[in-house]
């Protein structure tokens, strides 16, 4: 008999810390199954932030560091340099480099850094108990907003990919979500051309995945995926916001 | 073969990490070390170096992170406020065992402070100024051939005892041209060499020996996890000690009276002893250059004859804690200082020295 579907190695033998539902885990085997796939998993360094995914090293099976709350991105520039040849990636969530982390991550995309950011939004702080985030919804109630974000309160969520979509040195930026089978598998594909963009050392790539966190929604496994559906993709459009122009082509 | 040259300190201390095996550094522009990311910007990637100019100093901390955690041997340098923003970063660089040198050519606070040099980063270099139980070696050196020898040995030190270096400079040294011996440069490692060098380095363990995973990280969620790390961490400054304890003593074992200094203010006391000394009075000098671990040693060599023991410091008064706690209430402990960017003359302190000796009569 032939197995249909396996662990990838690029994952740890070992439980995750996720709660039920958490789309941290599928973020995290697609990036992992890319780099099995380009057989780059001893050829990678990744950087773990501070949030939920900070155990990220005990799940995905590459070499890894943690990084100060936000400070990821410049973690991996010096990454970077110190081993140039390497895939070097870091793993954030929206309060990690939306709020602390803003300064890092603009300044990383804007020198054209060549790793790949992969972001986790689940509009919240999970890890801290359902704090409002910089992209939490409007209406959408956190720990720090019973009543729900107002923007007289809080402003507008910012939209990550549309800001570093502006910079001209980030070559590749995509939005996908990871609500249903057919939004992963474009998911993971925009993991791939990510991967690809850094291996051919076009620039800085970014992937925003909108991600669920039932836990701190209040939602079952289920309604989160569909709340993703209902209320995020909306606000947050899903697509390629910037990506190389094809060879040949006019830049 | 050294090689002798007239150079401005800060370009002094910058040539002298990237002959020590500094391939990579990280910074800001503030005064008064702006010299050494400009120098660093011309010089490094000549040979074969990188140079990034970070965002912030919390950037370039972290970026110094992550290439010494990727096994690069790295170099920064900022003045004190920069160094106060880095403070986190070397909280998780001592905590992740991450080596790097870190220069503070300080200036004087609190705050935004002044421009002029002083020393009220002490507590900041020597008590972490970061969270958590932790420490890092810090050296002050009082003269530019001091400190380029010490800056040269640092990324070896910082290596050895898998840590961050600290050396505590301030403006008048940055700033000041004065003749030094360069030392002949090391090579700077390739980054094939690292995983063989530095097995614990986060490179891709595909070309590692013994392929194991690596992970460079601060967290331990279980307590008793994290008591072992501390204590695990403080075996090895314990194990250090004896390297990294280094001071000079001046004629302590007929002074009246013992300075204690490092650094701009240390080099002062030498021009005082001398003064005091054509007006009958000996004074000695205990000169730390570790400032941690701190030379407490040093206090057992105080001669019969002393009186009392000064701490002359450029700040209000903090040095002066490790001095009191070297003496160990053995004498009387008093204070010279002035702050806020202001040096003292020679006859100034000469005239507080020998007010203090009056005062005891
Ligand atoms: C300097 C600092 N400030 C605050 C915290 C507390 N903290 C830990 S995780 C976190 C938020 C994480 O939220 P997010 O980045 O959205 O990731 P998630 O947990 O949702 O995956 C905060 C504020 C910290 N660890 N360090
Ligand atoms: S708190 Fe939210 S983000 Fe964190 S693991 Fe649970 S569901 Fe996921």
């Amino acid at each position: 008999m032939k197995p249909v579907f396996t662990y990838t190695k690029g994952m740890l033998p070992v439980s995750t810390s996720y709660c039920p539902g958490c789309t941290h885990g599928i973020a995290h085997r697609l990036i992992m199954e890319v780099l099995e796939e380009n057989g780059k998993l001893g050829d990678t360094v990744g950087v773990a932030p501070i949030g939920c995914s900070v155990l990220a090293h005990q799940f995905m099976n590459v070499d890894m560091c943690e990084a100060a709350h936000g400070r990821a991105p410049a973690v991996a520039t010096g990454i970077r340099r110190a081993q140039p040849h390497k895939v070097v990636f870091t793993y954030q969530g929206d309060g990690d480099l939306a709020s602390i982390g803003m300064s890092e991550i603009i300044a990383a995309a804007a020198r054209g850094e060549r790793f790949s950011t992969f972001f986790i939004n689940n509009g919240i702080y999970g890890m801290t108990g359902g704090q409002i985030a910089p992209t939490t919804l409007i209406g959408q109630r956190g720990t720090t907003a019973v009543e729900g974000r107002t923007k007289a309160q809080f402003g507008m969520p910012i939209k990550m990919c549309e800001l570093i979509a502006q910079l001209e040195c980030a070559v590749y930026v995509e939005r996908v979500a990871l609500n249903t089978p057919a939004n992963v598998r474009k998911a993971k594909k925009a993991v791939q051309k990510a991967f690809e963009v850094q291996e051919k050392g076009l620039g800085f790539s970014f992937v925003e995945f909108l991600s669920t966190c039932p836990t701190n929604w209040g939602l079952t496994p289920s309604d989160a995926l569909q709340w993703v559906s209902d209320k995020m993709i909306p606000y947050y459009p899903l697509g390629v916001y910037r990506a190389p122009q094809p060879e040949g082509g006019q830049a | 073969m050294a090689e002798k040259v007239l150079m401005k300190g800060n370009e002094a201390f910058a040539e002298a990490a990237m002959r020590g095996g500094c391939r990579f550094y990280f910074g800001y522009p503030i005064t008064p070390q702006s010299e050494i990311p400009e120098y660093m910007s011309r010089e490094l990637p000549k040979r074969g170096g990188v140079f990034v100019q970070a965002e912030s100093e919390l950037g370039a901390i972290n970026m110094t992170y992550g290439a010494g955690a990727a096994g690069g041997s790295v170099f920064i340098s900022s003045s004190s406020p920069g160094i106060a923003l880095m403070q986190e970063g070397m909280s998780f660089l001592c905590s992740a065992e991450v080596p790097a040198v870190i220069l503070n050519v300080s200036r004087c606070g609190p705050g935004i402070g002044g421009i002029q040099p002083g020393q009220a980063d002490y507590f900041q270099a020597t008590r972490g100024g970061g969270n958590g139980d932790y420490h890092m070696p810090v050296f002050a050196p009082c003269n530019m051939q001091e400190a380029v020898d010490i800056i040269y040995e640092a990324p070896a030190l910082a290596d050895k005892w898998r840590t961050p270096v600290m050396i505590l400079a301030d403006g008048m040294m940055g700033q000041m041209m004065e003749p030094v011996a360069l030392p002949d440069p090391k090579p700077f490692v390739e980054p094939e060499e690292i995983p063989a060098n530095k097995p614990w380095a986060i490179t891709g363990y595909a070309k590692k020996p013994g392929g194991a995973r690596a992970v460079v990280k601060s967290l331990r969620m279980q307590p008793e996890a994290l008591e072992e790390h501390v204590e695990r961490l403080f075996a090895r400054y314990d194990a250090a000690k004896a390297e990294l304890t280094r001071y000079e003593c001046i004629g302590l074992e007929d002074a009246e009276l013992v300075f204690v200094a490092y650094g701009t203010i240390a080099r002062l006391t030498l021009e005082v002893i001398e003064m005091l000394a054509e007006q009958g009075i000996k004074a000695g000098l205990i000169r730390p250059i570790s400032l941690w671990p701190f030379p407490y040693e040093a206090f057992d060599q105080i001669g019969k004859r002393t009186k009392v023991v000064v701490s002359a410091e450029l700040s209000m008064g903090q040095l002066i804690e490790d001095v009191y706690r070297g003496v160990n209430g053995r004498l009387p402990v008093e204070l010279i200082h002035r702050t806020g960017g202001i040096i003292p003359t020679s006859i100034e302190v000469a005239q507080k020295a020998k007010a203090i000796l009056e005062g005891l009569k």
